[in-house]
């Protein structure tokens, strides 16, 4: 079995994010590291494939610029390839854009699973999986917490508010993940001396027959009109028991229609 | 030393196995006076971090000694000396010797689990009346037949209530000082064999220390490593791998009680300003920090040298007695500037200080490594 992982590289979270004052854009021209959240795609994909018995794990990503810091972390944990799609035009991509992409980069693998993160650390619109299922034409399951593959079936567990939905699909299908599905694995030393030699596949968005009017800032249906700092958050309230603390408490969580 | 890209992504992933596998729970192995050993080193060896450098043939990654640094570096973060103290034992400590001079039976037997964190491994060689005096041990093993007949007393044993096997230093000959000793395998299913008692400890606690007991315990002479009668002198070139590590560790832990004893500093107000303000904390965490950075720079030279394949004795020496005595002075300024909160438990400092204070004595006094020099120098008059 084939799956293709969309995996991001997305600036290190420990380090402070900046915004472009111009585009409002997250900057992104440091080092790129793998998201968190992808990290459990690929496990999820490589243990899929290989209870399948066969088949190999193929991640697929867009960067503004060439860089594969990520990818090789993924790589070293054992995924065989990677199609990187960077090229300048791709610079202020929505999440429609960046679908496109990926879709088109999707393509040319022809898996039998597409796996992603339910949403990107870095950009938190949780669009793009789907928006990669409509054009590929595929089914998409949002949200497992559990991955089976039977056959020509996804068999999953999606995760709602109140517990869990079973959820089949026939393959090929688009399946987004949540932290938790697996726990994913670190790259040994051997991971990491074999991701070395591992192919990238580096093509422009004009490889996969896209122009500027489709991606990048050109093809953006979405613009950020502003950037207001968050609201500073202000003290909690101390309860200081004097018998009744337990009753105010309880008081204080009906007003937030907790109990 | 020269550090890519690969030496980085290699620190991530030990960063994120403590980060996630140890960290967490290091408070309440602490409380438990031990930590469960056979359940933190399956995740060890599943990363590939139990056998850095050993040979792929029996599940070591084959990386050169440089990743062993890194490693080293990375698990002095831990917020504790024990645990890491313990996971040296297995891979630095207990299995250098066998790797390097065991046979391959005796590897795939012993090594290739213990990489693989299935089984949990202690160097057992201090004894009551011997310990930084080595040729001074009395645990004999007196052959019979195919067998060894093991009698005696091993003491300070890390990881010795959960250990699967010893790398066990003994007498095999009436020789005397440090002729007629050899290293063997010993399992610790063996009868004969019992842990005596659990000792508890000024630190380190999170790692379990024992006095085990040996009566009339018999393994097979198979289980010897490398030549009989040869056991000191492999003991000896074993003992450099302890202190390279030790070295690395303290690096790593001086810096994290550096960088965290900064931070507290910047935020602790006193006599309207931060404590920072004061040019005397300035200096001192200057000066500390400029310490740590010449013992991290001579351990890769020394690190270099062991690629090269030179004799590092002198080199390793002076690292560890360079690391112990830093780490005492780091502890002591970090207990000093953190005042009255340092001094409580609630904070890492008090575990750090009585942590701290191991290096100095383990794995080879200061006066070991000094009396080395002193030696290897030309000082020792032999008077």
């Amino acid at each position: 079995m084939n799956v293709v992982v969309c995996v991001k590289q997305i600036p290190d979270p420990a380090a402070p994010p900046a915004l472009d004052p111009g585009t409002h854009n997250l900057v992104r021209s440091g080092k790129l590291i793998l998201d968190d959240s992808d990290a459990y795609g690929v496990e999820m994909a490589l243990q899929l494939v290989d209870a399948a018995g066969g088949g190999e794990v193929t991640l697929v990503s867009m960067a503004p610029n060439g860089e594969t810091s990520g990818l090789r972390t993924a790589l070293a944990m054992g995924a065989a390839k990677a199609i990187l799609v960077s090229d300048e035009t791709l610079a202020g991509s929505d999440a429609l854009g960046t679908a496109k992409v990926l879709a088109a980069a999707i393509r040319r693998a022809e898996p039998d699973l597409v796996i992603a993160a339910t949403e990107s650390t870095d950009g938190y619109t949780g669009t793009t999986p789907v928006q990669v299922a409509e054009l590929l034409g595929l089914p998409s399951v949002t949200f497992a917490k559990k991955v089976e593959v039977d056959g020509q079936t996804v068999k999953v567990e999606r995760q709602t508010e109140a517990g869990y939905d079973e959820v089949t699909s026939p393959l090929p299908a688009v399946v987004t993940v949540t932290a938790g599905v697996v726990e994913p694995r670190y790259p040994s030393f051997k991971g990491i001396m074999a991701a070395k030699s591992k192919p990238v596949d580096t093509l422009t968005a004009a490889d996969l027959g896209l122009d500027g009017s489709q991606v990048g800032v050109g093809g953006a249906r979405q613009e950020i009109v502003s950037v207001v700092e968050a609201e500073a958050r202000s003290a909690g309230e101390v309860v200081v028991d004097e018998g009744d603390a337990h009753e105010r408490v309880i008081q204080f969580l009906e007003q937030l229609k907790i109990l | 030393m020269q550090f890519t890209e690969e030496h980085e992504q290699f620190r991530q992933t030990v960063r994120g196995v403590v980060e996630r596998s140890i960290a967490p729970y290091v408070d309440e192995w602490e409380e438990a006076g031990s930590f469960p050993a056979h359940q933190v080193f399956r995740v060890l060896g599943e990363a590939g971090l139990l056998g850095i450098e050993y040979d792929p043939a029996y599940g070591g990654q084959g990386a050169d000694h440089s990743y062993t640094a890194v490693l080293g570096e990375e698990l002095g973060r831990i917020d504790c000396g024990g645990v890491p103290m313990a996971i040296s034992v297995q891979t630095d400590m207990a299995t250098p010797a066998l790797h390097r001079f065991g046979s391959h039976e005796l590897k795939e037997r012993y090594l290739a689990p213990a990489i693989r964190g299935e089984h949990v491994a202690s160097i057992a060689v201090t004894e009551p009346d011997a310990g930084s005096d080595v040729a001074g041990l009395r645990t004999r093993a007196v052959r019979d037949g195919d067998e060894w007949v093991v009698n005696g007393t091993k003491l300070y044993i890390t990881n010795g209530t959960q250990a699967d096997w010893l790398c066990l230093l003994v007498r095999t000959s009436d020789e005397g000082g440090f002729r007629g000793m050899s290293q063997i395998v010993f399992p610790t299913d063996t009868p004969g064999f019992s842990v005596s008692r659990k000792l508890d400890k000024l630190g380190n606690r999170s790692s379990d220390t024992a006095e085990l007991s040996f009566v009339d315990a018999r393994v097979p002479v198979a289980n010897t490593i490398g030549q009989v009668g040869m056991g000191f002198q492999q003991q000896m070139a074993q003992f450099q791998n302890e202190r390279m590590i030790a070295s690395y560790l303290a690096v790593g832990s001086t810096s994290y009680a550096l960088e965290r004893t900064e931070a507290y500093v910047r935020q602790r107000r006193v006599f309207g300003a931060p404590l920072l303000a004061n040019q005397s904390v300035q200096f001192r965490l200057a000066e500390l920090r400029a310490e740590v950075e010449l013992l991290r720079q001579f351990n890769y030279a020394c690190a270099e040298a062991y690629v090269r394949g030179e004799d590092i004795t002198r080199m390793a020496s002076i690292a560890k007695l360079t690391a112990g005595r830093l780490a005492r002075s780091v502890a002591d300024t970090c207990m000093q500037f953190h005042g009255g909160i340092g001094y409580m438990e609630e904070t890492w400092v008090s575990r750090y200080y009585r942590d701290a204070r191991l290096l100095s004595i383990g794995g080879g006094a200061d006066e070991v490594m000094l009396r080395i020099l002193a030696r290897m120098d030309g000082l020792d008059t032999g008077l």
